[in-house]
Formats: structure tokens, C-alpha cells, sequence
């Protein structure tokens, strides 16, 4: 049986990371900070003049930088995905299961880097970094970004790193959104892209989950409008129920029942201290949760969520959205993935196919829910290490010279 | 990984892949229905220069044509082409997977719905080898339906008289038949004789 690495992140991939059943770990990594000084101008209106992305990379760039893979992370995931660092090796990647030598995305044949969005609390730009120009932390001063912003702003780390095209850009859930931005917003620099676990945009019940975790914070005594750090605190509770909320959505209700069922901890007691081990295992990730992310950051990256909709500035059609996209896609889903049901990745798909593009899709019978993207399932490892070989195949000669799925779209025809 | 198991039809199925091959155009968008392992549609990208996508539901297949660089969607057949607009496709090919579908009807139409032109393949039910075997009392096993009664995925299997009145009965215009036996074309006595028939058809 599967051991319940139930998680979007932080340690706990480590438990999901010890199923991993090919490959190495890519052994010792380290963090890197790069600093941009040209002005980012954000969805917004706001304009960021300067900014710092956290970045770790692994593998060796080719000589053609021709075999760079992106990983963009999920909500509450960083730039860590792979390896661990020196003297912590607990501290595990978040996608350690899926990238590394022998890994599905193979280190030993792409150069993998993994980044840190803006507005982050793990080292990019973000609330809980120095705002420039005061000196002081950001705070609650720093602006909403969206998945375009992110990408625009990874589109500066590739030009940086002196990556032209990306081989492929990859990523679950929130990551796998990023992937599509990238396919529409810079299209000539992107092969493949790796949508998984994701939909193309969140529906008024993800929304309101995410509202309902906003809320928790927003209305915590300790938040202090965002100016939390000023007198000294943190809204661990509005954290805690944010997070609480988060995991239910992650979870399959078949899995939650395998897992925990009617399960007590220690008999009724006719109180409201836990008593189901449900409750108890959310307060514990809602416990660890509050200690290690920032409650401006959460607010902000479920906005972020919110907002995404490609098709929006596409008259309400996706189809048109996509059209701009040329590279090829593997979309993949999880059959009891509730939060991004299959049907929402289907609707990626029918539009990529309503433009002719090369896609494949597949549909990942597991128990886990959402989460199922961060697990070792043996179709899925082995679906996405066949597209990578097929990515490594191809190598940077198939650069758009495919005719695409006979597509008669801007880009190819 | 799991080997892919090629069903004993598609492992038989070259020379319908050169008569399929044949009815294709060139740069066709061809969308291959149960598409198995994606080996006919990697033959018609490579011989044709077709496009388009297979559709398999079985883990095995989808991993197998990920690896063949074949467009595949994981989807059930039987709840219809909803992914599909109306003539998106020049031809939709189903291939040795009628006699193993539910809803037969329903997915000839959702062919000739979203394809302007069908292929349709199965194995001959009317092949003497099988008539013999029913003679005797026996529930058919060939190499075309190399299954036993109890452990076959076939639940409509058809002969070649069967479905020339299917497809009469629903006025379906017939443009190619090809009946074949032992990888070779059979004129006399196609639904005696013949092995694998193969179908294409559109709307009248």
C-alpha cells in the first residue's frame, strides 16, 4: 500500500520520493538567486523595478542549450524540486520521484530547472523580501502577480541561464497552468509542454475554496491587514484553516477513507479537542504549514489561481486562447482528482485538438486525488518518462518543423 | 514498464495497414479509434504523411504510442466522440475493435459524424474454418478470434454478409470493400473465404 505522502510539497515528498522505483537521487543540490534590475511591468498595472528569482538547477546544459526543461511549482511548492541539500537530507525536492539520472525527466540527458515564483515566501521576490525601494519588507505593498506575470518573469531566468528554447516546460496543477502560459505567451520558445493535473481555469467551487482560506486569513486578529510582521506576529490560525481547507481539495474522499475512516484516536470524549484522526491529521499539516509559509504569499498565489483564464481574453474561447501554442502536449490527468477533475484537462485537450495540435492525453486511474501528480503511480512515471525519451529523441531538430497534428493554425500554416 | 500486448488482430494486421494505407490521401487527418499500440497511425504518418490522434483507453496502449510518438487520447469509446467536432476529421478508423464494442451503432455514427469518410475492420465470423467449428459444436478459435468463448473481449462479431446489410439498411454508401485471407485479397467467396474485411463508407 501506498504511504500517505499526502502533500503539495516541503518534506513530506520525501516519503513519496522513497517509493520512487528507478534512477538516483540527483544527491546534493544547491540554491541559487538571480537578480534582474529591468523593470517586470505586472497584469496589474504595477510595474516591478527590480527582482530577485530563486532557482536551482540540475543536469548539464548541451552545448546548443537545446535540452532545458522548466519546472514550474504549485501552490505552496519552490524551487527545491530535486535533490537535497548539503547536511539536509530530509530536505527533499518536491518532485524528487520525477526528476534525477534514470528519473522519468532524466538529469543525465536535460539540463532541469526549477524556480521560485514571484510572490513566493522561498527566496523569489515576495511579500517576506526587501522592498528596494523602502528598505523594509514587502509586506502587504507587494502587488498581485498572475501565471503570466510568473512567466514573464521566468522568460527573464531563461535569458539568463542563455536558454533559447526550452525543451520542454513542465509542471501539476498551479505548474501545469504555467506550462500552458507558456506554450500561449512564447510560443516559439517552447517544444513541449507538460500539462498535468491542471485545468484552464479554476471553477466557482475552486474559487470558493479559495476564498473560504482567504477568508481564514484575511479575518485572523494577527494579520494586521498584511502588516502582520510589524507588531511582531504571524495569523497562524487564519494559516492553519487555510491549509486545512487546501488538503481536503487535495484528497480523494475514497482516499481519505481508506486512509482515516470513522478512525478515533482515542475513543469519544464529548469535546471538541481531536478526536477522529481526520482531525487530527489536518491540524497537524495545518500546524507545520503555519510555521513555514507566509500568509501574504497564500493570499496572493490562491489570487493568482483565481484569476488564471486564458480563454477570457479570448471572447470565453479556449480554442482561441490555445491557438497561439505550436509546441506539443502531454496532458495528463487523475481519475479522483476532484479539485482539477479529468473533464477540466479534456477541456485543454479539445481545444489543442480544435487547433490541430499535437497532443496526447492520458488518464491516470489512482486513489490519491489532486495529489496524485506529487505520487509514485507506475503509468504515470512511466508515461511521462516515454514522452521525455521521446523529447530526448527528438532533440532540437524538431524544433516547430513538425507540420503539428496537420494544424492550419498561425504558427504552421 | 509493462510490454504492450498487441491484440493477435493488430499482430495480423499488416496487410490491412497497406490496404488502409492505400485509401488514405496524402497529409490526411485521420483519427484511428482504439488505436492500440498507434501502430497504424505511426504507419500512415510515416507512408502518408497523415496527422491526427488514436484513441485507447487500455494503460498499456497509451504508454506504447506515447513511445511510438503517436498522438494518443485516453478516452472509453463508448461514451461517444464528444472531444470531436462535427468533419473534423478526413477519416475515422476503426480497427478490429467493432466486434468488441458495446454500442455499435452508436459508434458508426459518431464516426461518420465527426470523419467525412469511415474505415471499419473485423474479423470474418463467416470464415469456413469458424463454420466448421460451430458444425462441430464448438465456439469458433482462430488466429482472427484467437480467443475461447469464456475469456473474449468480441461481443458483437459479425460476418461479412452481416455488415454489406448494416450498412444497406442504414444507407450508407460503400466506396472500397476488401476482404482478405492470409494477408492476400479474396474475391470469391469473400465471406466464405475471407479472414479480415475491411470497410470504407461514408454518408450517401
Amino acid at each position: 500500500m501506498t504511504s500517505f505522502a499526502a502533500t503539495t510539497g516541503g518534506a513530506d515528498a520525501a516519503a513519496a520520493a522513497a517509493h520512487a522505483r528507478s534512477g538516483r537521487s540527483i544527491g546534493v543540490v544547491v540554491p541559487r538567486l538571480a537578480r534582474f534590475a529591468e523593470p517586470l511591468p505586472l497584469a496589474c498595472g504595477r510595474v516591478l523595478p527590480e527582482f530577485e528569482l530563486a532557482y536551482e538547477t540540475y543536469g548539464t546544459l548541451a552545448a546548443d542549450a537545446s535540452n532545458a526543461v522548466l519546472i514550474c511549482h504549485a501552490l505552496n511548492a519552490s524551487h527545491h524540486v530535486a535533490g537535497h541539500y548539503a547536511g539536509e537530507p530530509d530536505n527533499v525536492g518536491w518532485w524528487d520521484n520525477m526528476i534525477g539520472p534514470g528519473k522519468p525527466l532524466d538529469t543525465d540527458r536535460f539540463f532541469v530547472i526549477g524556480v521560485n515564483n514571484l510572490g513566493s515566501c522561498f527566496g523569489s521576490s515576495g511579500p517576506s523580501t526587501v522592498n528596494p525601494a523602502t528598505g523594509a519588507p514587502w509586506g502587504a505593498d507587494f502587488p498581485l502577480v498572475t501565471v503570466e506575470d510568473w512567466v514573464d518573469a521566468q522568460a527573464r531566468l531563461a535569458d539568463r541561464l542563455g536558454v533559447r528554447q526550452f525543451a520542454a516546460v513542465m509542471g501539476g496543477s498551479l505548474g501545469g497552468m504555467q506550462a500552458l502560459s507558456w506554450a500561449v505567451r512564447y510560443p516559439d520558445r517552447i517544444r513541449h509542454a507538460l500539462v498535468i493535473a491542471a485545468a484552464p481555469n479554476l471553477s466557482a467551487q475552486n474559487i470558493a475554496f479559495n476564498e473560504v482560506a482567504r477568508q481564514a486569513i484575511l479575518t485572523d486578529p494577527d494579520f494586521h491587514d498584511g502588516r502582520f510582521e510589524a507588531h511582531g506576529v504571524k495569523p497562524r490560525r487564519g494559516l492553519r484553516i487555510a491549509r486545512m481547507i487546501g488538503h481536503i481539495t487535495y484528497l480523494s474522499d475514497e482516499q481519505m477513507e481508506d486512509k482515516f475512516g470513522r478512525e478515533l484516536r482515542d475513543g469519544l470524549k464529548f469535546s471538541f479537542a481531536p478526536e477522529f484522526q481526520i482531525e487530527s491529521y489536518l491540524r497537524h499539516q495545518g500546524e507545520k504549514f503555519a510555521e513555514y509559509y507566509d500568509a501574504n504569499t497564500y493570499l496572493r498565489i490562491t489570487k493568482a489561481l483565481d484569476y488564471f483564464d486564458p480563454a477570457s481574453t479570448a471572447g470565453g474561447s479556449l480554442a482561441r486562447a490555445l491557438a497561439p501554442a505550436v509546441c506539443r502536449f502531454l496532458v495528463v490527468a487523475f481519475t479522483t482528482d476532484w479539485r482539477f477533475a479529468p473533464a477540466r484537462s479534456r477541456e485543454i485537450v479539445k481545444a489543442l485538438v480544435d487547433n490541430h495540435r499535437d497532443v496526447s492525453y492520458a488518464e491516470i486511474a489512482v486513489p490519491h486525488g489532486h495529489d496524485g501528480f506529487l505520487l509514485d503511480d507506475p503509468q504515470y512515471l512511466a508515461v511521462v518518462g516515454a514522452y521525455c525519451d521521446r523529447i530526448a529523441a527528438e532533440g532540437a531538430g524538431a524544433a516547430h518543423a513538425a507540420p503539428g497534428a496537420g494544424a492550419p493554425g498561425p504558427g504552421s500554416g | 514498464m509493462a510490454p504492450y500486448l498487441p491484440s493477435a488482430a493488430a499482430a495480423a494486421g499488416r496487410a490491412d495497414f497497406a490496404t488502409i494505407g492505400a485509401w488514405i490521401a496524402p497529409a490526411a487527418r485521420v483519427l484511428d479509434l482504439g488505436c492500440g499500440d498507434g501502430s497504424l497511425l505511426a504507419y500512415l504518418q510515416r507512408e502518408r504523411k497523415a496527422t491526427g490522434y488514436g484513441i485507447e483507453i487500455d494503460d498499456a496502449g497509451v504508454l506504447a504510442c506515447i513511445g511510438n510518438a503517436v498522438n494518443v487520447l485516453q478516452s472509453d469509446l463508448e461514451s461517444g466522440l464528444a472531444g470531436f467536432d462535427d468533419a473534423s476529421f478526413d477519416c475515422v478508423i476503426l480497427s478490429q475493435t467493432l466486434q468488441a464494442m458495446r454500442h455499435t451503432e452508436a459508434i458508426v455514427n459518431e464516426m461518420l459524424r465527426v470523419g467525412r469518410e469511415a474505415i471499419v475492420t473485423f474479423p470474418n465470423f463467416g470464415h469456413w474454418t469458424h463454420r466448421l467449428q460451430i458444425l462441430r459444436g464448438r465456439m469458433p478459435v482462430s488466429s482472427s478470434l484467437p480467443y475461447q468463448w469464456y475469456d473474449t473481449p468480441n461481443i458483437h462479431l459479425c460476418t461479412v454478409a452481416d455488415f454489406d446489410a448494416f450498412l444497406d439498411q442504414r444507407r450508407l454508401e460503400v466506396e472500397n470493400r476488401v476482404v482478405l485471407a492470409g494477408g492476400r485479397s479474396v474475391s470469391v467467396l469473400p465471406n466464405l473465404l475471407g479472414e479480415l474485411a475491411i470497410y470504407r463508407f461514408r454518408k450517401a
